[in-house]
């Protein structure tokens, strides 16, 4: 058997964020109640394709997928189990945001398995959640990470976001020490990425190039590669290692799930958009399925697995491809290491910290 | 067609100002006399390739036989013969109004005489044709057909009182120009038994027939079998099929004679033995002269032509070889640029060619190019009394071993209203013109005159007088030798590594102002990369302007799962596809468009 990874998707928010691209939006009790009912039917869909695999970690993320209800994440969690073999150590995370969450939900989700559970947080700064369009404030945040605690959850992540309009150095720095201080095991840090059908992008334009508009609102480049590299200093201190270029954790909690999607092991998306690769084919729910060729394969072994400050592995990659690295991108490699964005250490070739900050300059080189 | 009485053909072409209808016109005489159904017809039968089409600008030379029912009962034989209507093309105008007996003149009547109404009237004048003028456009509610037929007898000096006044787009009046040119054109003289003298005008490469000669017969017979010899360029061959030029087709006939109009293809391989104004005589009985007017065109544009991927040199030279099948003006030969690599220098009879022929290598070879900013031919008199014709900056010598140099010159002839005289002088002033004089045609309109330095105009001084003029002004110009001028070799240099690709030359007191706009240009074109790039203009080792492209700061995706990887990937592909469009000059990556922005300097 082979492991596999699964990701549900729960489409449903209290409210849109301002930023937000997902899939996601308001929806009523009955919407939400059959939309649990068709995610049950999809999982067993996949009764047969189960058999080949063990699973090895399953993220339901959203969305906010605390809003649904006990019973729906017992329901969920039920065909599951009646479709896939669970392996006993499995990581299982949900993402909830605070304002969602109650007692009885998490005893349910600790009831069911869950063991991680991500939290949204994104600022400890109420004007800038306000500013974002979240629902919350930080003391609400607060009250959901030690009711987490309480609960007995062990493994605590807590999503961050650098770049908001309105953010300064000073406040970035604040945010990520009141959050490290309350010692999650876990913090994804993410620099605001403005998409297009959000209404920031209404606002600042394709990558914030409208952003003259709206002078002093989002943190000019110069201060957000600041606010990038202050967060490894600062997280440091508090004992967290990057892992991944907006990923920080203690030792030994690595999402593992994540880890999966970069160096891609098999994983199947269920839900509105969900995302899969199984085998050499991706596709997103209700999408065509794309067939991967050896080419392409290469190409995401490497753009991926160079997200992960360990690097690529060159044993990993002729395991894989049984041809040595050096024979496909010895002429890239040699170039990035020479303009240091690239450094190779044993088996292992890594995006230096320049490397990471023009990182998509780096993994265009990769794509053959 | 046996049988066809000199008398009874009409060998003719339309010469007008751009726009006025000319193409409408030649369609229309082509449909009423009954050699194509409506359902055949294109909107613009002559203009059969695909760009000519778009551009509305007729690019060759062709013709067309057509056969009239007049309404004095007999049937005559129209030949119709099409002329390019740009400057860049004058010669071959000249050829082709050479193989005419008379001209139809096309006058706009709302926009009346205009520049190269005048300049096509006096080329067909200087070939002996009688002009028929054809007032057009009466459809328009600004037409006034009797101003306009004033002023064509006032300015040009002919008859224009029995002018038709026509249609060409509605077909109104039309038949009266089809009974004119029976009437006024006069028919084609010549012996049929005298030895052969037949004018070339075009000819174009068949891959089948190799290459076809449209020619005008003046004197004697030509048929199949028939040895014949250019004159001018000494090729010879034999005769393998004569024929006419059906809309669109070539039709085989037994012979042509004195007064036709026709084809003749004799395996021949090369354009180039059948120059456009050569004579084609019987190698056997050969005529004692040939015809009066033949010259070697030569180009007067030059610029560097690069494939954009390196690995395409051979189809650039393979394109660049079959278009010169057809096209005796373009010349290359193969040269090296530091930032381009591989490509070819490039000469073209104007900046219309030049764009011609390069959107036929992108369009019809599927070739990406990069292309130099164009220039002219400069003569360099070098200290020990060598003369260089220089067509690439980079092959400027040093400057300390030019005694001086000299640019060609074309006399401009402007005609514009009366309003716009200040904003023209102007800009031609800004131009390095020298004045020449203004004529009053009307009360309200002028001919401006001027020597400008082609190097002035080559670019977009065209574009200029239209929106100076807003689009009133109309321009002629012909090439009137060299002057000596005190010229310097711009030089740009990229994170201080000079780029021989985007030198050119320019008059010392106007290097200062396109250095400066250069640098900004580039600065936008440039896009930023991992350092710094200082961006400068020189002049030799001087330094007269700089501009400076920050460095990337970031350029990372802060999230990437699996619901993103697709998506994320066609991002680096763009990325990617991005640098492909790039070339690397050091360390830097320059976008191919930048080697062409130099063009684009008065964009504002």
């Amino acid at each position: 058997m082979k492991p596999l990874e699964l990701y549900l998707h729960i489409p449903f928010c209290v409210q849109k964020c301002k930023y937000c691209d997902f899939l996601s939006a308001p929806a009523s009790m009955q919407e939400r109640q059959d939309y649990v009912w068709s995610l049950c039917q999809k999982i067993r869909s996949y009764r047969e394709l189960a058999k080949a695999y063990h699973v090895i970690s399953i993220f339901i993320g959203g969305g906010t997928p605390s809003l649904l209800e006990s019973s729906q994440m017992m329901e969920i969690v039920k065909a599951l189990r009646e479709t896939f073999f669970l392996d006993g150590d499995m990581e299982f995370t949900v993402e909830a945001n605070p304002g969602t969450l109650t007692m009885e939900k998490l005893h349910t989700y600790r009831s069911l398995g869950v063991n991680r559970l991500s939290l949204g947080l994104q600022s400890a700064k109420d004007e800038e959640l306000k500013c974002l369009g979240r629902i919350h404030s930080f003391a609400d945040f607060l009250e959901s990470y030690q009711m987490a605690r309480r609960a007995g959850f062990a493994n605590i992540n807590v999503d961050l976001m650098s770049g908001i309009p309105g953010q300064t150095l000073p406040g970035w720095e604040e945010t990520l020490r009141k959050t490290a201080e309350l010692g999650p095991e876990h913090i994804s840090a993410y620099g605001l990425i403005i998409e297009e059908g959000t209404p920031f992008y209404e606002m600042y334009g394709e990558d914030g190039k409208d952003r003259a508009q709206h002078e002093g609102e989002l943190p000019d480049e110069e201060t957000e590669r600041l606010m990038y590299h202050r967060t490894r200093e600062i997280l440091e201190e508090y004992g967290f290692t990057r892992y991944e270029i907006s990923n920080y954790a203690k030792p030994g909690f690595a999402c593992r799930h994540n880890l999966g999607y970069w160096e891609r092991t098999e994983y199947l998306g269920i839900g509105t958009g969900a995302a899969s690769l199984i085998g050499n084919q991706r596709w997103n729910e209700g999408g065509e399925k794309i067939t991967l060729s050896g080419k392409d394969q290469m190409e995401e072994y490497m753009f991926l697995g160079l997200r992960k400050m360990e690097g690529v592995s060159k044993a990993g990659f002729s395991r894989i491809f049984g041809c040595e690295i050096e024979a496909v991108y010895g002429d890239v490699i040699q170039k990035m290491c020479e303009k240091n964005l690239l450094e190779i250490s044993g088996d292992f070739i890594r995006l230096t910290d320049f490397g990471i900050d023009v990182s998509n300059y780096v993994m265009s080189e990769f794509l053959l | 067609m046996a049988g066809i009485e000199q008398k009874n053909i009409r060998n003719f072409c339309i010469i007008a100002h751009i726009d006025h209808g000319k193409s409408t016109l030649a369609d229309r005489i082509i449909e009423m006399t009954g050699l194509l159904t409506s359902r055949e017809m294109q909107s613009q039968v002559l203009d059969n390739m695909e760009l000519e089409r778009e551009r509305g600008i007729t690019i060759k030379a062709q013709a067309v036989r057509t056969v009239y029912q007049a309404k004095n009962g007999e049937e005559y034989i129209f030949n119709l013969i099409d002329t390019p209507g740009h400057v860049d093309f004058n010669y071959e105008v000249s050829r082709s109004l050479a193989a005419c007996d008379g001209a139809i003149l096309v006058v706009d009547a709302a926009q009346g005489v205009e520049a190269q109404t005048l300049a096509n009237v006096y080329l067909a004048l200087d070939h002996d044709l009688d002009v028929m003028p054809v007032i057009n456009k009466i459809d328009l509610p600004s037409a006034d057909p009797e101003r306009v037929i004033e002023e064509i007898e006032d300015v040009i000096g002919i008859e224009a009182e029995d002018a038709p006044r026509i249609s060409a787009k509605t077909g109104q009046n039309v038949e009266d120009v089809l009974e004119q040119i029976v009437e006024k054109i006069p028919a084609p003289e010549g012996d049929p038994d005298a030895p052969l003298q037949a004018l070339i005008f075009d000819s174009l490469y068949d891959s089948y027939k190799g290459v076809i000669v449209f020619c005008r017969i003046k004197e004697g017979t030509v048929k199949k079998g028939t040895p014949i010899r250019m004159m001018a360029t000494g090729a010879k061959a034999e005769v393998v099929e004569v024929g006419y030029f059906g809309a669109g087709q070539f039709i085989p006939c037994d012979e042509l004679s004195a007064g036709m109009v026709g084809y003749i293809t004799a395996s021949l391989k090369n354009v180039k033995d059948t120059r456009v104004g050569d004579t084609i005589t019987n190698a056997a009985h050969p005529c004692a002269e040939p015809l009066p007017g033949y010259k070697k065109v030569n180009p007067m544009v030059y610029c560097g032509m690069y494939p954009a991927d390196g690995a395409k040199y051979p189809d650039l030279r393979d394109a660049l070889e079959k278009l010169q099948l057809n096209d005796a003006s373009l010349q290359f030969e193969p040269e090296t640029s530091i930032a381009l690599g591989f490509g070819f220098r490039c000469g073209f009879l104007g900046l219309l060619h030049l764009e011609i022929i390069q959107e036929r290598l992108e369009r019809e070879y599927n070739l990406d190019l990069v292309t130099t900013a164009p220039g002219v031919i400069y003569k360099v008199y070098k200290t020990n009394g060598e003369v260089i014709e220089l067509t690439n900056p980079s092959n400027l010598p040093d400057p300390s071993e030019i005694e001086y140099m000299e640019e060609p010159i074309v006399k401009a002839e402007i005609m514009v209203t009366s309003e716009f005289i200040g904003a023209i002088m102007e800009l031609c002033q800004e131009r390095r013109g020298v004045y020449d004089g203004m004529e009053y045609i009307e009360e309200t309109r002028a001919v401006l005159r001027y020597h400008l330095p082609l190097n002035e105009i080559i670019y977009d001084f065209f574009d200029a007088l239209k929106s100076r003029s807003r689009g009133y002004a109309s321009f002629d110009y012909e090439m009137d030798g060299y002057v000596q001028s005190d010229l310097v070799k711009l030089d740009i240099l990229i994170n201080k590594e000079e780029v021989d690709a985007l030198s050119f030359i320019v008059h010392a007191d106007t290097a200062y102002e396109r250095g400066r706009r250069m640098c900004e240009k580039l600065k936008e074109e440039i896009p930023r990369q991992l350092f710094e790039i200082p961006i400068q203009a020189a002049i030799g080792s001087k330094i007269i302007a700089r501009e400076t492209v920050k460095a990337m700061r970031k350029d990372v995706l802060a999230k990437c799962y699996g619901g993103d990887i697709t998506r994320k990937k066609k991002l680096l592909e763009k990325q990617k596809e991005g640098k492909k469009r790039m070339r690397q000059v050091g360390n830097v990556e320059i976008p191919q468009k930048a080697f062409m922005s130099v063009l684009k300097l008065d964009d504002k």
